[in-house]
């Protein structure tokens, strides 16, 4: 059965391409064309049934013991190959770190037009993919269309809804990897502080800002991140200028989505609004009755966080004793 | 050595206004700056300079505006010399267009060994220019750089990746596109300012670069931009005591049910 591809999609984390899935599905449904992911790397192929699974109708693996670890140029060469010879209307890119430059440099190449960062993608009337990115610092949605094809979006993780799996059939087809040459040696990694990146996972986000004084007092939030099984998080000053944490909440630094994010002496910059946009619930907690969060916030209380927090503490506690 | 950094005179969005009926954001009156992640770059090489002596440093711009002030600021942080590239088209241009103009502009500045600029750009925000230039190019790229240094024809870089640093290495000519954490840039001294005054700017329209028209048209149509709905609820909590504030608050949570299972 030969089926042409309208919709390629490429990750290489296994996560962003599911989430990525269920868009391209309906999108490749509504084209009335074929969806396919591409996996490299070494021994990823057991990812492709999963893949079928949420949407996909062809899963191309191109395996080698090089490609464990992301190296631009022949991930770069392995889907530009792919891409002339599918000729897809559009390639859904992760916008990781090591993704968004592939997807940018795969554009360039092909002469295309590439939109990054996309929160939402859909058709217009005139089926042209339409992508939705933050822009102007979190000031601003941008819709943007294509002129081109292929039209070339990067996603980043947890925008697109995670399609539910199904009973599906698809195809696994082994491509073969291209060796082109690395221009860049990778000499050695070491992980990040883990707290960063659990932060994108939390429920619950107990987060400060410049309000707090030291760095001692961060527990009066740990005691309320704990009651809510959450975690702590910050904004850009007390990452960058003061070093309490190695990452932060904002534009720049981890955009979340927990249930419920609290603002502590945090002053709401336009950036970090940005990164804390998909939150069902936030509550801002600032001395300023002025500053700027308390447009953005569902529950705004103007007092000290050394008073309120202690006694959030004791408040939670008691009520969910109960 | 002679390091390239591209600059962009961008919107400062924290000084953005938004037309609150139309949700339409002003632009057109918003002040002007230097993008910040550009400024790191520039503060980088300029680090690299202090450890290099005999590098040059240029800056390069492709602007379809007055981009004066920030170039006077580029060379008073230290660039040695500032490559305007100033045309009315560029206004339209997408991130194709612009690297296709710097590409054109670094051939002619030649002998260029280390390309720097910004991870993104405070605007528009795309990350894109960076990765086509080296693509065009077909030079190595680094990105998410936070700890740059070069030895002899070598540059060695510690990235920030999702869940580890990375170091890397390449051969120059190299492309770094670099992030926020890399420094702190210096503010310029009375003196460094007059000093600057002095250095030279080379200015250039379309037609000085051997550059197709059509390599300039725009692959994206950008179909509208507005400023987010804020659909919070704006609640205001008040009441005698700190107790009595946090006792509503925690109620309200659990009713909204954030809280517990």
């Amino acid at each position: 059965m030969s089926q042409d591809i309208g919709v390629l999609i490429f990750s290489e984390d296994p996560n962003l391409t599911v989430e990525m899935l269920g868009k391209g599905r309906e999108i490749a449904d509504k084209l009335q064309t074929g969806l396919a992911v591409l996996i490299i790397g070494s021994n990823v192929r057991q990812n492709a049934a999963e893949f079928v699974k949420h949407g996909a109708d062809k899963v191309y693996t191109a395996e080698s013991p090089e490609l464990e670890r992301f190296t631009p140029e022949p991930y770069l060469e392995t889907l530009y190959k792919l891409v002339l010879d599918l000729k897809p209307e559009m390639v859904l890119v992760g916008s990781t770190r090591n993704g968004k430059p592939v997807a940018a440099r795969l554009a360039m190449r092909l002469k295309a037009g590439c939109v990054p960062d996309c929160i939402s993608l859909a058709l217009d009337e005139q089926k042209r993919l339409v992508g939705e990115r933050i822009t102007y610092g979190g000031n601003a949605i941008a819709r943007i269309t294509f002129k081109t094809k292929p039209q070339i979006a990067t996603v980043p993780s947890r925008a697109l809804e995670k399609p539910a799996p199904d009973d599906r059939h698809g195809q696994i087809l082994r491509l073969d990897a291209e060796k082109s040459p690395s221009l860049v040696q990778i000499v050695s990694e070491k992980p990040l502080g883990t707290s960063s990146v659990r932060v994108e996972e939390a429920e619950a986000i107990v987060s400060c800002g410049r309000g707090l004084e030291k760095k001692e007092d961060l527990k009066l939030l740990d005691a309320v991140s704990k009651i809510l099984c959450g975690q702590v998080g910050c904004s850009r000053p007390l990452s960058e200028d003061r070093k309490w944490f190695s990452e932060w909440i904002g534009l720049s630094g981890h955009k979340v989505r927990p249930k419920l994010y609290i603002a502590c002496g945090i002053s709401g910059v336009i950036q970090h609004v940005a990164g804390i946009r998909d939150a069902k619930i936030v509550v801002a907690i600032n001395r300023d009755p002025e500053a700027p969060i308390f447009e953005v916030a569902d529950y705004s209380v103007v007092g000290d966080l050394y008073e309120i927090l202690p006694a959030l503490k004791e408040a939670l506690q008691k009520l969910l004793q109960q | 050595m002679k390091i390239v950094v591209c600059l962009k005179q961008a919107v400062d969005v924290s000084q953005l206004k938004v037309d609150a009926a139309t949700r339409q954001l002003m632009t057109a009156s918003a002040p002007k700056k230097m993008s910040d992640f550009d400024k790191n770059a520039l503060e980088e090489a300029v680090r690299i300079k202090e450890k290099n002596p005999g590098t040059e440093i240029c800056t390069l711009t492709a602007t379809a505006e007055d981009a004066k002030t920030v170039i006077r600021e580029a060379l008073a942080i230290g660039a040695d010399k500032a490559y305007v590239v100033n045309d009315a088209i560029f206004k339209d241009l997408d991130t194709s267009g612009v690297a296709e103009v710097l590409t054109k502009a670094l051939d002619k500045i030649e002998d260029v060994n280390l390309i720097l600029c910004g991870e993104t750009s405070l605007d528009s925000f795309s990350g894109l220019v960076g990765p086509r230039l080296a693509e065009l190019r077909n030079i190595p790229l680094i990105t998410s750089t936070r700890k740059l240094s070069v030895e002899g024809d070598s540059i060695t870089a510690e990235r920030t990746l999702e869940e580890a640093y990375q170091t890397v290495q390449a051969k120059l000519p190299v492309l770094v596109a670099v992030t926020r954490e890399i420094n702190q840039p210096r503010i310029p001294s009375l003196m460094m300012i007059m000093r600057a005054s002095k250095k030279e700017i080379v200015n250039w329209t379309l037609t000085d670069l051997v550059l197709e028209k059509a390599k300039l048209a725009s692959r994206i149509e950008l179909l509208e931009v507005q400023a987010p709905k804020t659909e919070r609820k704006k609640i205001k909590i008040t009441g005698e005591t700190p107790q009595e504030i946090a006792e509503k608050l925690a109620k309200a949570l659990i009713q909204e049910g954030v809280v517990g299972r």
